[in-house]
């Protein structure tokens, strides 16, 4: 059995409720057939109090084996240094403390969510309880452990960042680490298998995006990156291409993707649904892109917009559909 | 002879959402006293000052993943009032629908992940129910956790087709919703609301919901055997839920489901019958909170952590209080508030029973409710207005979350964030002692519960604090 033990430090426990959305099949079983056995998770055990006390006194001695540390939550290290912004209750103990202690014990620490991955939304708005990530500090290597720091397994911090995670990545993540798998990892240290994918990817708005017919409103079916901040096409995420809850995305549900897989994400230093722009022309084009052809084909593109993609990318619903297309 | 007074502290209180401790002063085998502490201080408040207004509605959801919605409805409420914007009938209709999924996954999630397990574990040996508890409600992996898992992820899927995801949806806006559904989405949304229907009327209750829902009085809920809301009324009958951690009998509503005719469930206070609520009245102490400052109402208040934790208090919560009282907020008082029969005889004793049976009352009516919504929803219609910000301005958003009554209070100066107050509804159940010394609601109900020798963490303590359904991290968020 791989042992799985799972702390919530300082956000918001969306990550768990997200990861309780896992379906086909559903997180008890998936854990069970993957051979993990959770240890203990704030919000699911029965165990409370002296019981998970003791729980956790066996795991920071070593008694009770631990293969997988998983974090929820950035680690707050205020005030003055101290971590008393998050005491571990009933323990007299900082969590800052606490998984500074228990991440030694562990063969993998797993950072779920992008405030455990980089301080995330805990660490906004300059960042009131000294907020940081396990291994990062927004985007700069070295969190509440150094940037050097490695796992027991010999690895560094996975850090399945998304504000929430997809219970996918979070799963997948685990049953890999359970397989005996390495974990691929990009500069940010997100599981490749799905930071590879761009949220760009599959969006419902590509072809508005093509003849960069644009949203102007939020409710809107065009293209959301000219006006209304949507940076889906630089922020990794398969969110396009692997539903959420059925059959969701941020996009699809007509709202602008703000790149919550990413350090920082959290002080864009423009308002979320705007689109910063110099001169009319927005600040912040595509990934992998030379500006000059961006707009070169940004400029003919809107020039040969059909009248459908006008139309509708200023509605809420389609108001002109395709035209047929007769067999020869 | 004097009196052992014994120090208990209670924690890592799992099982709730977010971190809690409570220390308890136990005397002759009971609890004399109760001090709840909220101990995780993020400072979301502070955050928010100095930004553009419309990213209270990316940063407030934020505050609580459970609460999501709950807070992006109230963000959206009170930027709508700043702007002197109301959504369109069919937003706010769509909005409740959003609003209502969160609720009604939120009690699903409540009882059978986090309140019923306890009735599982080994002290209970020996109880007539007992082998029936553990094999529905074992943590993690009983029946009725199962399939109570797998109907809220299904149920959820209304949140991938009308909110894009859940939790942390920016589908809310003060107009209205940002996705207009189609007729495809109307029968989709139907489909999936049958299928919680199956599961609620197969599961849970064991017979129609609107039976459920028409139960007069709790002596006849006390003989409703179906379903595991069965199993649950045997336990509470056997244990004496009724009377083990009662309430002052003081609840409030702000309304929840606010549509253009009024709220589905109705607004008031209720002290043995029922008043309209000032919210004006509403003032948040700090004389026990690790925060600085004087007590003010939210639209005049400040949060200014207290690094030095000082010896006199002990949470990060504040108290609040209306008219310098403590109030229960949740879904039972949103039910008696409502003025439901049920609900009103329940109040009589307000225990745990009243508070966990409220909450199941609510999940059968909430269902109707949110077939009534998707019923109506016209195609064509607008589900959302368009408003702009003024420079100067502020509004108060006030939403009924799972969990009760919660309220945002903004103020706007040149375009920005010039203040942003927050009261949840375990800020109000889980408050610390005021300036007067009144404890706040849960530590109130704590006084005389059982507490038994050799019982590391009182089985009916447990029972108690979960029967709140506490959310702390929206608590100080």
């Amino acid at each position: 059995m791989t042992t799985l033990l799972w702390l919530q430090a300082s956000g918001c426990g969306g990550c768990t409720m997200s990861l309780l959305c896992a379906e086909n099949p559903g997180l008890a079983d998936l854990l069970a057939d993957a051979g993990i056995e959770l240890l203990w998770h704030p919000a699911l055990s029965v165990e409370t109090g002296a019981e998970a006390r003791a729980l956790l006194e066996r795991i920071e001695s070593g008694q009770q084996p631990l293969d997988i540390l998983c974090v929820e939550g950035a680690i707050a290290r205020g005030p003055r240094g101290t971590g008393r912004y998050q005491m571990l209750s009933g323990t007299g103990r900082s969590l800052m403390d606490w998984v500074a202690s228990l991440a030694p014990r562990a063969a993998h620490v797993v950072a779920v969510g992008s405030c455990a991955a980089y301080g995330g939304v805990t660490a906004a708005g300059g960042n009131p309880s000294d907020a940081v990530g396990l291994q990062y500090e927004g985007a700069h290597p070295g969190g509440l452990l150094p940037a050097g720091w490695r796992g027991g397994a010999g690895g560094a911090v996975i850090n399945v960042a998304g504000c929430p995670t997809h219970p996918g990545w979070v799963t997948e993540t685990l049953m890999m680490l359970a397989a005996g798998e390495a974990v691929a990892l990009d500069g940010y240290q997100r599981p490749r298998f799905y930071a590879d994918h761009l949220v760009h990817h599959g969006c419902p708005k590509n072809e508005f995006y093509e003849y960069k017919a644009s949203a102007r409103e939020l409710s809107q079916l065009g293209c959301m990156m000219e006006n209304l901040g949507c940076i889906g096409t630089q922020a990794v995420g398969d969110c396009n291409t692997r539903p959420w809850n059925g059959e969701g995305s941020c996009t699809k549900g007509g709202y602008p993707c703000i790149n919550c897989t990413a350090p920082e994400f959290e002080d864009p230093r423009h308002p979320f649904t705007e689109t910063p722009k110099i001169a009319g022309i927005p600040v912040g084009l595509p990934t992998d892109m030379p500006k000059a052809w961006f707009m070169a084909l940004a400029s003919l593109s809107k020039a040969a917009t059909p009248e459908r993609l006008g139309v509708n990318a200023v509605s809420d619903h389609v108001v002109v559909p395709p035209t047929l297309r007769k067999p020869r | 002879m004097t009196q052992d007074i014994t120090r208990l502290v209670v924690g890592p209180f799992n099982r709730v959402e977010g971190d809690l401790e409570v220390t308890l002063d136990v005397a002759e085998g009971r609890v004399r006293s109760a001090r709840v502490n909220a101990p995780l201080y993020r400072g979301f408040e502070r955050m928010l000052e100095g930004r553009d207004p419309r990213d209270a509605l990316t940063i407030t959801p934020r505050i609580c993943g459970i609460c999501s919605i709950s807070q992006s409805a109230a963000a959206a409420r009170a930027l709508g009032a700043a702007m002197g914007l109301a959504p369109t009938p069919e937003g706010a209709a769509m909005a409740a629908l959003i609003h209502a999924v969160e609720n009604v996954a939120d009690h699903l999630t409540h009882f059978h992940l986090f309140f019923m397990p306890d009735f599982a574990r080994p002290a209970y040996a020996g109880r007539g129910w007992h082998d029936r508890a553990v094999s529905r409600f074992t943590a993690v992996e009983g029946g009725a956790l199962r399939a109570a898992v797998q109907a809220r992820a299904e149920l959820l899927h209304i949140m991938g087709l009308m909110a894009g995801k859940w939790p942390h949806t920016l589908a809310i806006q003060p107009g209205g919703v940002t996705r207009a559904p189609g007729l495809r989405e109307k029968l989709r949304l139907q489909a999936s609301l049958r299928a919680f229907r199956r599961y609620l009327e197969t599961d849970l209750f064991g017979a129609p919901l609107e039976d459920f829902a028409a139960l007069p009085d709790a002596t006849a809920l006390m003989h409703w055997t179906r379903g595991d809301a069965g199993l649950f009324l045997e336990i509470a009958a056997d244990l004496d839920l009724a009377t083990l951690g009662r309430g002052a009998g003081r609840y409030m509503s702000f309304g929840a489901y606010p549509l253009a005719e009024g709220p589905v469930f109705a607004r008031g206070l209720w002290e043995g019958g029922t008043q309209p609520l000032d919210t004006g009245a509403i003032l948040e102490d700090v004389s026990h909170s690790w925060m600085l400052g004087g007590a003010a109402h939210p639209a005049r208040g400040r949060t200014e952590p207290d690094e030095a934790m000082r010896e006199t208090a002990y949470s990060w919560c504040k108290a609040p209080r209306l008219a310098g009282r403590p109030v229960e907020v949740g879904a039972l008082a949103r039910q008696v508030v409502d003025g439901h029969p049920l609900a009103l005889s329940l109040a009589r004793d307000g225990g745990v029973l009243a508070r966990v049976a409220g909450r199941l009352l609510e999940l059968a009516r909430t269902q109707g409710v949110m077939e009534r919504l998707v019923a109506d929803i016209q195609p064509a219609a607008l589900f959302m207005a368009q408003g702009t910000l003024p420079r100067e301005g502020a509004g108060e958003g006030l939403v009924e979350a799972a969990r009760g009554a919660l309220g945002h209070w903004i103020r706007i100066e040149k375009g920005r964030i010039a203040g942003y107050q927050i009261v949840a509804p375990t800020t109000w159940n889980f408050s610390p002692r005021d300036s007067a010394g009144l404890p706040g609601p849960l530590e109130a109900a704590l006084e005389g519960v059982a507490a038994g020798e050799g019982e590391a963490v009182p089985l009916a303590v447990q029972h108690v604090v979960r029967s709140f359904d506490p959310c702390m991290v929206c608590t100080v968020h």
